[in-house]
């Protein structure tokens, strides 16, 4: 039967940068994000930025899904009307989970965290950094044993350097020490886990030492 | 309860007098302040900002109560500020409020830089629980409450906004006066071209010493004030602020999406650029947000943030002893427990 009723959109989200509607795709449930024009933006640097993290987003997230981590599979790109149409991920962000779930017993830290470690760990030796690690841009499927689902690749890069992809872990640390400030360990434990799951896991970790020591040298002047 | 606050961590000395009535009423009584101008290209070196501060600390605090109408015994605090800042000035300021204390007989109390500029502007704006860009020309930070402190959501990873535009301003040699960042902003209104430019954001970080180091290149390469120049000075202020502010406006929005907030206010030097106010302002508007932000007498370093600040820990009982009240460089916003909110 031909599709005669044009698709409501259903804004269920203003993120960081874009807009996310409900939309059904295909028969499918599915969200579109549009990155609208940011009026306070120069028109040209808002071009160029929209235009390179919408394809770096799509390009990325089918990659890594290609590769078995978790991402909403992407079903169309709109390069024109800066939108992505993807699959609809039921479910909640890790923020929110944490926040209702506080404190997280022992074995849940560690599961979860796991989960986490084994995603960062295949996108990194997939030499892709995230660009933007926090908790809302992680999400976890409902059910039993919910899947991780890693979004939001907007700031992502391709990059072998080992310094890239602390930074990368560097900033979900300050994210989870500013969100959820009672998180040292399972912060930890992803480290641990990430350490045991990824191949080039070891030089980073080092690296991240650094980064972090620089973070702390930096302590607010003035 | 009054409180007399000093601020001088950086090239700015102020004494600031505030009152809290005990029916809920805030009362600004006296605010000012005298800045250390250097010679154009210059910028300000510790020791002969500590002499600047020495000779006016005493007359600015002769004048903050000759405003208020007041004399010593009406004051029941003496704040000041602990850190971060110049060593040299912070010292030479503490100095002058550990005098009075014993002087006066009056109790001190340390208070954090930072911590003062927020909370002046939260009593200014009347903002509730907001997002806080805070932009001076030693920090860059992001920062929301959240358990009994302002913790640092993200900020400058290299150099701060102001030390950039500080920097800047001297490479094309304009006046200190009043100071480089609005020299900046003047030239900016009249720049027309957009200059392509590094675009550095990590998360809720930023940084700048990659965008400074490039502009630094396109004034060697071309002098932009000659004629044929491919671009003008006005178009390089132009073309800095635009990219920088755009910036700090992105990772501002990026906490507020994060946390969930919808009230952000702007502090600090940098804060009283008008354009940066504009363009934070449509942030809001595009997301149902809400701005605060404060002109040049509250949001460039002056001692009633140190006394408002001050005057709320004190609320709440905390004195320094007189062995406690040294002074620190380094001192992290997040530090600070909370203990009034
Ligand atoms: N595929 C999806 N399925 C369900 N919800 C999503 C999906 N993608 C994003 N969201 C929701 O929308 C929010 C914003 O999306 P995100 O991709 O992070 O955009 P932004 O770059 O604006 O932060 C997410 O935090 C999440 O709550
Ligand atoms: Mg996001």
């Amino acid at each position: 039967m031909p599709d005669t009723q044009p698709p409501v959109a259903t804004l269920i989200k203003q993120g960081a940068e874009a807009r996310v509607y409900t939309i059904p795709f295909a028969g499918r449930p599915a969200i579109v994000k549009e990155r609208f024009r940011k009026a306070y933006r120069h028109p040209t640097l808002d071009e160029k930025l929209t235009s390179r993290r919408v394809v770096q987003e799509a390009r990325c997230l089918h990659r890594i899904r290609r590769a078995g981590v978790d991402t909403p599979t992407v079903y169309l790109v709109d390069l024109k009307a800066s939108t992505i149409y993807m699959e609809f991920i039921d479910g909640i962000s890790v923020r929110d989970h944490i926040l209702a779930t506080s404190p997280l017993n022992h074995q849940h830290e560690r599961e979860l965290a796991t989960k986490i470690a084994k995603s960062l760990g295949v996108m990194h030796d997939m030499d892709i950094v995230h660009g933007d690690l926090t908790t809302s841009n992680m999400m976890m499927r409902a059910g039993d044993n919910p899947s991780l689902v890693l979004i939001d690749f907007g700031l992502s890069f391709v990059s072998t350097l080992v310094e890239d992809k602390a930074v990368d872990l560097y900033v979900l640390e300050r994210a989870l020490s500013s969100t959820h400030p009672d998180t040292d360990s399972f912060f930890q434990a992803i480290l641990n886990a990430y350490a045991k799951n990824s191949k080039g896991g070891k030089p980073v970790l080092k690296k991240l030492e650094d980064v972090r020591r620089r973070g702390r040298k930096r302590t607010a002047f003035g | 309860m009054i409180a007399i606050g000093f601020e001088g961590s950086a090239n700015k000395i102020g004494v600031g007098i505030m009152e809290h009535s005990d029916d809920g009423k805030v009362s600004v009584l006296a605010n000012p302040r005298h800045t250390y101008i250097t010679p154009p290209g210059q910028g300000f070196l510790p020791k002969d900002t500590a002499a600047h501060h020495r000779a006016h600390v005493i007359p600015l605090t002769l004048e903050a109560l000759a405003e208020a109408n007041l004399t010593p015994k009406d004051i029941d605090v003496i704040c000041f500020t602990k850190g971060p800042g110049m060593g040299g000035p912070l010292t030479t300021v503490a100095i002058a409020a550990r005098t009075l204390s014993l002087l006066w007989g009056v109790p001190l109390v340390a208070v954090n830089h930072c911590v003062g500029h927020i909370e002046m502007g939260r009593m200014i704006t009347g903002a509730d629980n907001p997002v806080v860009l805070y932009v001076s020309g030693g920090n860059t930070q992001v920062i929301a409450f959240s358990e009994q402190r302002y913790r640092i959501f993200g900020e400058a990873i290299d150099i701060a906004v102001g030390n950039c535009l500080d920097r800047f301003a001297r490479i094309l040699g304009l006046p200190n006066e009043p100071f480089p960042g609005w020299q900046i902003e003047q030239r900016a209104k009249k720049g027309t071209q957009l200059i392509d430019l590094p675009y550095t954001v990590k998360g809720m970080d930023v940084s700048f010493s990659g965008i400074l180091s490039h502009m630094e290149s396109l004034v060697r390469d071309h002098d932009p004030y000659l004629p044929d120049a491919p671009y003008t000075a006005d178009d390089l202020c132009f073309s800095l602020q635009e990219t920088v502010f755009a910036m700090l406006v992105e990772i501002t929005e990026r906490a507020l999406a994060h946390i969930g907030a919808t009230e952000v206010l702007i502090v600090g030097g940098v804060g009283c650029n008008e354009r940066l106010q504009g363009m934070m302002g449509e942030m809001a508007t595009q997301r149902g947000a809400h701005l605060f932000a404060t002109d040049e007498r509250f949001c460039i370093d002056n001692g009633l943030m140190i006394a408002q600040a001050g005057l709320l820990a004190h609320k709440h009982g905390v004195v320094t002893d007189l062995t406690d009240t040294w002074c620190t460089q380094r001192y992290r916003t997040d530090e600070v427990l909370v203990t009034w909110r």
